[in-house]
């Protein structure tokens, strides 16, 4: 996306620490006007207190994040209006009919009166739910709850919209329609800052992601420019009839292309700098005399990238 | 404002779309203090209050069964008469609270005894050690019927004739000085008494003998300058008491209601918002004071309609229930500051308030307290507001007489709203 976009969002330095914790360490990053930002980090990273910062819920102990130029914090900033949070849990009131808990949002925001209900109106259509603007959320499933969450969040039109973790609990099809209204959003040019432990859904959306771990970004960039980070770009999988010649391993680490080589039982691994290597390598294979049973080819996936950021230890 | 509105506007929403809330808002405090005005003497039925005695009568003299008879026509005093056992057992049961035991010869001794020529007759008084006060009333009872009885029969009755000339010869043994001189003139006196012409019962208290030398007139001064005498309604204190105590466990409610929303995305949501977090606690203390006061207002309503509470200055009460109302929520707001969790602050906050209306006099009026407990109270803002609500109702009293407990009550709003905000400030800072 292009770097020549306005900056709608700038985070600087940004720190917080809770008693002896340091839980956020000098993060930095930028959100441009139409894009999306993935956050991504493992439990315990800092995700949740970056948001928080990001939306005035929290006073960082230094640095500070500046919507168009605007410094947002505690209290009754400006900027907060430019900002919708859509916040893990389920943030509405439940005995409160839907049409009810969207005014409500809506005038927290100062939206006028008059406004307020057409307003609440086109945010139902928005998240599908215009059938049921009478009914409390307290009579809906999770997915349309889910729905609602991000509607509260649109009825003052945000420029950026901070979800945190929005799909925890749905199921696919519901995902899908979430996915859809926030797909919608960033093509009316609604900047977004997605949170998620669910890689995929960062790599469907996002165009730029920030890695972070320990309070620190370990990675800010497009998903092609953290792919490169990785040695191998792509991965074939070969399912072996028979454990084979340690000669033969070595061939294939002898290879042009192959990053890596491992042997897991009779499930063989191979990186590769890119997907095109796949069918040399397999040549070479059918040629060596290795009996194969099956192949497989998939290119690196977010995931692996974060896993290779951020390690496989367990964080809680 | 519009935020702010918004939010009152969705708390009242909320409280008044929950009808399960809303009635029991309503009906307990009603229904309790319904209960405590009854038990207080609220039920007009005098019979309810009358002292249950047991009396054991083992003597058949005119005089013992005129003390009997005098005994039971007293209003005060429900008499059952029974045999010593019965009555022993009555009292241990609780069934009955004392026991009177006229013993046999008293009509005679009792006679012989007034003068002093004889040993005085022992009338046991049995009773029940947990009312003890129960034991004075008695003894005053029966000494007023005795004395009654006794020297009636003495100066008038055919019994009380031969006593005194018994009496009369009895001197002639005793030493003749001027002790028993004395004594036999006023024998004689009496004796010459007796034998004049029988008057008119119905005409004095000759033949009825000793009298009370005076009467009483109560009357209750329980009207101040207000809209004229109302006098001592139980109903009025027991719902100034009962809605005290309901709306602040209702502020209990509210507090660990906003806990429960400070756990959940909700609490995140409003701070996101360009609101500042005074205006969301303003907000939450403004809608739970104006449902505290509608409470308020609407058990009065049905104290008044239902057993005739008399209001004696609208404006007065009013202003004491707006105060309580603002104490309500502060309370609230408070509680949900200090609490850690829903369950811990419920717990600790039930305690203080049951503290804060035991002392405050919700539940026994303070008046009943130790002068030191008394004195403490006024630190409890109970009881300012259950006195405040005394005084414009059955003490009838005007607006400027409950305009000092209208003042505590605001100093203690203040003094828990600023806490509230500070420990809030603390925290999400």
């Amino acid at each position: 996306m292009g770097g020549d976009m306005e900056v709608l969002l700038e985070a600087s330095n940004l720190a917080k620490s809770y008693g002896a914790r340091r839980a956020v360490d000098g993060v930095s990053f930028q959100v441009r006007a139409g894009q999306t930002l993935g956050l991504i980090g493992p439990n315990g990273a800092g995700k949740s207190t970056t948001v928080g910062m990001l939306c005035g819920l929290l006073a960082p102990d230094a640095g500070s994040v500046r919507v168009r130029g605007e410094q947002v914090g505690p209290g009754a900033s400006e900027a907060k209006r430019r900002i919708g949070l859509v916040p893990q849990d389920l943030a509405l009131y439940e005995e409160l009919p839907a049409i009810e808990n969207l005014m409500l949002f809506g005038a927290l925001y100062g939206v006028p009166g008059a406004l307020r209900r057409e307003r609440a109106k086109r945010v139902l259509e928005q998240v599908n739910l215009q059938d049921r603007a009478r009914d409390k959320p307290g009579t809906f499933s999770g997915g349309m709850k889910r729905r609602l969450n991000i509607g509260a969040a649109l009825m003052h039109a945000p420029e950026l919209l901070v979800l945190d973790e929005p799909t925890v609990g749905v199921d696919p099809q519901s995902r899908n329609a979430i996915f859809d209204i926030l797909e919608r959003l960033r093509s009316e040019g609604c900047a977004l800052v997605y949170t998620s432990h669910y890689m995929e859904e960062v790599e469907r959306l996002a165009d730029q992601i920030v890695v972070i771990d320990g309070g620190r970004v370990l990675a800010d960039d497009t998903p092609a420019g953290l792919q490169r980070r990785l040695p191998s770009q792509a991965a074939l999988q070969v399912e072996l009839a028979g454990e084979p010649e340690p000669s033969l391993l070595d061939g294939l680490r002898a290879m042009a292309g192959v990053t890596q080589v491992e042997l897991d039982g009779l499930r063989l691994a191979i990186g590769l700098q890119d997907a095109h290597d796949a069918l040399p390598v397999m040549g070479w294979l059918e040629r060596s005399g290795c009996q194969a049973l099956g192949f497989a080819t998939n290119r690196t996936r977010l995931e692996d990238i974060f896993l290779h950021l951020t390690g496989r230890s367990l964080r809680d | 404002m519009t935020a702010f509105l918004a939010l009152v506007r969705k708390d009242l929403y909320l409280f008044l779309h929950d009808r399960r809330a809303l009635l029991m808002s309503l009906a307990l405090p009603i229904v309790i203090a319904s209960f405590f005005g009854f038990l207080f003497g609220g039920g007009g039925d005098k019979q309810g209050s009358a002292i249950e005695i047991a009396l054991v009568l083992n003597d058949s003299s005119k005089a013992a069964t005129d003390v009997a008879a005098g005994l039971q026509g007293d209003a005060s005093l429900a008499v059952a008469q029974m045999s010593l056992d019965a009555a022993r057992q009555a009292v241990r049961t609780g069934k009955r609270k004392a026991v009177i035991v006229i013993p046999a010869g008293f009509g005679e001794a009792a006679g012989q005894a007034l003068f002093g020529a004889g040993e005085k007759p022992e009338i046991a008084l049995l009773y029940d050690p947990s009312q003890p006060a129960v034991l004075s009333m008695v003894k005053g009872m029966l000494t007023q019927q005795v004395m009654q009885v006794v020297s009636g029969e003495m100066f008038g009755g055919p019994g009380g004739r031969e006593v005194n000339e018994r009496n009369l010869h009895a001197l002639e043994a005793r030493p003749q000085d001027a002790e028993t001189a004395a004594l036999r003139g006023v024998l004689e006196s009496v004796i010459k008494y007796q034998a004049l012409p029988a008057k008119d019962e119905s005409a004095g208290a000759a033949g009825a003998g000793l009298t009370m030398p005076f009467t009483t007139r109560d009357e209750a001064l329980a009207s101040g300058s207000g809209n004229g005498p109302q006098g001592y309604n139980p109903f009025a204190h027991a719902f100034a008491g009962m809605g005290v105590q309901f709306l602040l466990f209702m502020g209990i409610e509210m507090g660990t209601a906003l806990l429960h929303a400070r756990s959940s995305g909700v609490w995140n949501r409003l701070l996101a918002a360009p609101v500042s977090l005074s205006t969301l606690l303003l907000a939450r203390a403004a809608s739970s004071a104006l449902i505290a006061f509608g409470i308020l207002c609407l058990i009065f309503l049905f104290a008044v309609l239902v057993f005739g509470v008399h209001i004696s200055s609208f404006g007065g009460f009013a202003g004491i229930a707006l105060c309580f109302a603002l104490v309500t929520a502060s309370f609230g707001v408070l509680v949900a500051a200090f609490g850690k969790t829903p369950e811990v602050a419920r717990k600790m906050a039930m305690f203080a308030t049951l503290l804060m209306v035991m002392v405050g006099g919700a539940w026994v009026p303070s008046f009943m307290f130790p002068a030191w407990l008394q004195q403490a109270s006024l630190a409890m803002p109970t009881r300012w507001a259950v006195e405040g609500f005394d005084a414009v109702t059955w003490r009838g009293m005007d607006m400027s007489a409950v305009l000092p407990a209208m003042g505590a009550q605001l100093g203690f709003a203040l003094l828990f709203a600023a806490l509230a905000v500070w420990r809030f400030r603390k925290m999400e800072g």
